[in-house]
């Protein structure tokens, strides 16, 4: 059993991708960045499906790469649940009116595909978390 | 599994974890997983992040924002705010001194900003217990590339190439003692790394053995197949049992795993790696003593010639190398010596690793690449003194190293112009002293330090520190006499003249440091009996006086022996002899009142009369 545990050189490169894809969160960096806004409107408007919704399709698209993160309310509660997605380089895109299968639909085409899902995006830009 | 959307980083070095750091990590898995985010956020130790002022600390990711001065009561309001609604926390957030606004993200903070992560490039990032992190980022790659595509004369050339020095204070070029060890015709051959870290103050070594063991372990491997040993040692002090654990936990999982024992990832290389306890005496730093703790003797140190290379561990060839060394090892053999070799300055390549303390604002551990001036050590990263005091001197290398005055500020750390200032790089402990520090007492402080870890074995050594200690203590006390100065300076060479070791070499430079650049503090506690920094009890008295003394009682209730007398409203009185000089009544005397006086020298004769001074400080 313990010889099994035993690597070789090219085990380590497996291992390391692996691992890597699990921490690449910790460098804070990431092709894209996903915030699903869970203010109280959000959270009552359904955001935590919103949010369960995309980590189970990162998880069955197998997604490394993409940083998945909250904030508070952005002010436009009427339109809740809210997203916003923000590939490396390009202007954030605020979406609207979620449900889970619209994230579903948003990472498979923006976040993976870089084609944003324009009948759900309310408009370019974001507020600043700080 | 699904993937983490955060990772709540906690400090786990020891500075964090002696104030709390581990309830502070329960607190926050219990809280996770009580707003049901446990498959969402993710809560792991870390090695030693370096902010240790303000620890308990943690980073979450992949926000970048660092929290600090934790207690456990502000864990669920920290959850609930961060994690669940997104809203990063303000006010456990760190302030710079003298600001208002906080600084929400770690790269964005003044002591992070400036440092360079080379050996500790994963401290505060990987689980220090899971080698599976380690391999993450590109652990055990130099390993496997050195056991497979290199020769060991190729491995000593990279090395010898990048310029590496070693960090244990000497500063002896790494691939020339390699190469010296491989030359070497006895067999077995040993490797050790030195993590006998014994200066007060100093703590490099424990911190990169608790953030990243595994990178010592692969630094050893790469360098036992250069210079041809099979077995290694880890001497580490025994105060250090959380760096002991971790190392144990890395040595077991790469076992397991196949990177240490036999048959290292299937190439044919074996290296058996132990960890040996010190009982932590400073001398069994030094190499030969060191040898001889392992060998279960006594850690005295020998002479050289023979050195180790030729006869060390149990008479066989041996290489030893500083903790900080064997992790800078690794990263060298992946991205090449040329890469190496274009941090720092000409003759000091690399990074360093200082542990920055005393009377400063950002007390800490911090890399910083060689050339870096004192000055941007010190109020850059460091954040200049505490309360707004002025520098008065820093003390590099421990206690076998130099005071540097204000005067050497802009020199830029490498082994060369510390050596020339009078000081070393030492292992890098770096103490900061401010005005109110009195240098004869910190002289006496250090050759007290040395005078006790003497291993008594040279003359010189033994009866000198004893003599050195024994005359700053006079001094100090008042009854110093002129033909000391001379005293001294005779007995520092003779010292450094006369001991085998480094210990004795350099324990007079504390003394010859601070008679280079502080002597008139010397000659006037001599001549005056007076300390100016007010420091040394028996020539300073604490004096009440009377024009601005407004009776508030508070110095009265405060002093412990009753020496001070007075009523509500009336002018009090310190009778000197009672006085013990704790100095509470100068503490507690409101600033605006700021009625009792320290006096010291001529002002102290002249207010007391020469019979109102004390002879002896208690």
């Amino acid at each position: 059993m313990a010889d099994q545990k035993k690597l070789r050189i090219q085990d380590l490169a497996a291992i390391r991708d692996k691992t890597r894809a699990m921490l690449t969160i910790r460098e804070g960096s990431g092709r894209a960045k996903v915030t699903v806004h869970m203010g109280t409107c959000g959270i009552a408007a359904g955001a935590r499906d919103i949010m369960d919704a995309l980590l189970d399709e990162i998880l069955k698209q197998g997604v490394g790469d993409v940083i998945v993160t909250t904030s508070g309310c952005v002010g436009l509660c009427s339109r809740e649940p809210m997203a916003t997605v923000e590939l490396k380089g390009q202007p954030p895109v605020k979406y609207v009116d979620l449900n889970p299968q619209k994230m579903r639909r948003i990472l498979s085409e923006h976040v993976l595909a870089g084609r944003p899902v324009a009948e759900y995006a309310l408009a370019i830009g974001s507020e600043t978390m700080f | 599994m699904k993937p983490y959307r955060a990772h709540l980083l906690v400090c786990a070095g020891t500075a964090c974890v002696s104030c709390g750091s581990f309830k502070i990590k329960d607190a926050l898995e219990g809280e996770v997983k009580k707003r049901n985010l446990q498959d969402e956020v993710l809560v792991i130790g870390t090695g030693c992040n370096g902010f240790c002022e303000r620890g308990p600390i943690v980073l979450v990711q992949p926000d970048g924002v660092f929290y600090q001065l934790l207690k456990v009561e502000d864990i669920p309001f920290l959850v609930e705010e961060h994690l669940l609604k997104g809203r990063p926390v303000k006010k456990l957030m760190y302030v710079p001194p003298a600001e208002k606004e906080p600084i929400p993200k770690m790269k964005d903070i003044e002591f992070f900003k400036h440092q360079r992560l080379v050996v500790l490039r994963n401290r505060g990032r990987i689980d220090p217990e899971k080698v599976e992190e380690y391999i993450a980022f590109d652990g055990y790659e130099a390993m496997a590339k050195a056991l497979t595509e290199m020769s060991p004369e190729q491995i000593i050339a990279e090395i010898t190439a990048s310029g590496l020095r070693g960090r244990g204070g000497a500063g002896f070029p790494t691939g020339k003692k390699w190469q010296i060890c491989r030359q070497s015709k006895g067999r077995p051959k040993y490797i050790i790394c030195n993590g006998d870290e014994g200066d007060p103050g100093a703590y490099m070594d424990r911190s990169v053995l608790e953030a990243d063991p595994h990178a010592v372990l692969e630094g050893m491997v790469i360098g036992a197949k250069a210079i041809g040993a099979e077995k290694g040692f880890l001497y580490i002090r025994n105060e250090y049992p959380l760096a002991v654990k971790r190392v144990e936990i890395a040595i077991r999982q790469a076992k397991e795993y196949g990177l240490l024992g036999k048959d290292i990832l299937g190439t044919g290389f074996d290296l058996e790696l132990e960890i040996v306890q010190g009982a932590g005496a400073f001398v069994s730093g030094e190499e030969t003593s060191l040898m001889a703790s392992i060998e279960g003797r006594r850690a005295l140190p020998r002479q050289r010639p023979p050195f180790p290379a030729d006869s060390g561990l149990w008479g066989c060839p041996t290489n030893i190398n500083n903790v900080e060394t064997w992790a800078n090892i690794p990263l060298i053999i992946n991205r090449g010596a040329a890469w190496f070799a274009s941090i720092g300055t000409e003759k000091s390549k690399g990074t360093k690793i200082f542990s920055l303390v005393g009377k400063i604002n950002n007390t800490g551990l911090v890399e910083v690449p060689m050339g870096i001036t004192l000055r941007q050590v010190i109020f850059d990263i460091g954040g200049g003194l505490k309360n707004d005091k002025k520098f008065k001197a820093v003390q590099t290398g421990g206690p076998s190293g130099g005071c540097l005055p204000a005067a050497k500020l802009d020199l830029p750390i490498d082994y060369e112009t510390l050596t020339q200032a009078g000081s070393i790089m030492g292992s890098g402990g770096m103490i900061v002293m401010d005005e109110d520090t009195c240098m004869v007492d910190v002289a006496r402080y250090f050759l007290n330090f040395t005078q006790e870890e003497s291993c008594g074995k040279c003359v010189p050594c033994r009866v000198g520190t004893r003599q050195l200690n024994e005359i700053l203590t006079r001094i100090t006390q008042g009854l110093g006499e002129p033909s000391d100065l001379d005293k001294l300076g005779s007995l520092t060479d003779t010292i450094a003249a006369g001991s085998l070791c480094g210990l004795g070499q350099t324990a007079p430079n504390p003394v010859l440091t601070t008679l280079k650049y502080f002597r008139d503090e010397y000659e006037a506690h001599i001549r005056d009996k007076s300390c100016p920094a007010g420091v040394c009890r028996a020539l300073i008295a604490y004096y009440i006086l009377p024009e601005k003394c407004v009776g508030c009682l508070l110095c009265k209730k405060n002093c412990p022996v009753e020496a001070i007398s007075g009523e509500s409203k009336k002018v009090h009185v310190i009778d000197q002899d009672k006085c013990v000089k704790c100095g509470a009544c100068y503490d507690v005397c409101p600033v605006k009142i700021s009625a009792v006086a320290k006096l010291t020298g001529r002002r102290k004769d002249e207010v007391l009369g020469r019979s109102g001074a004390t002879g002896e400080g208690r």
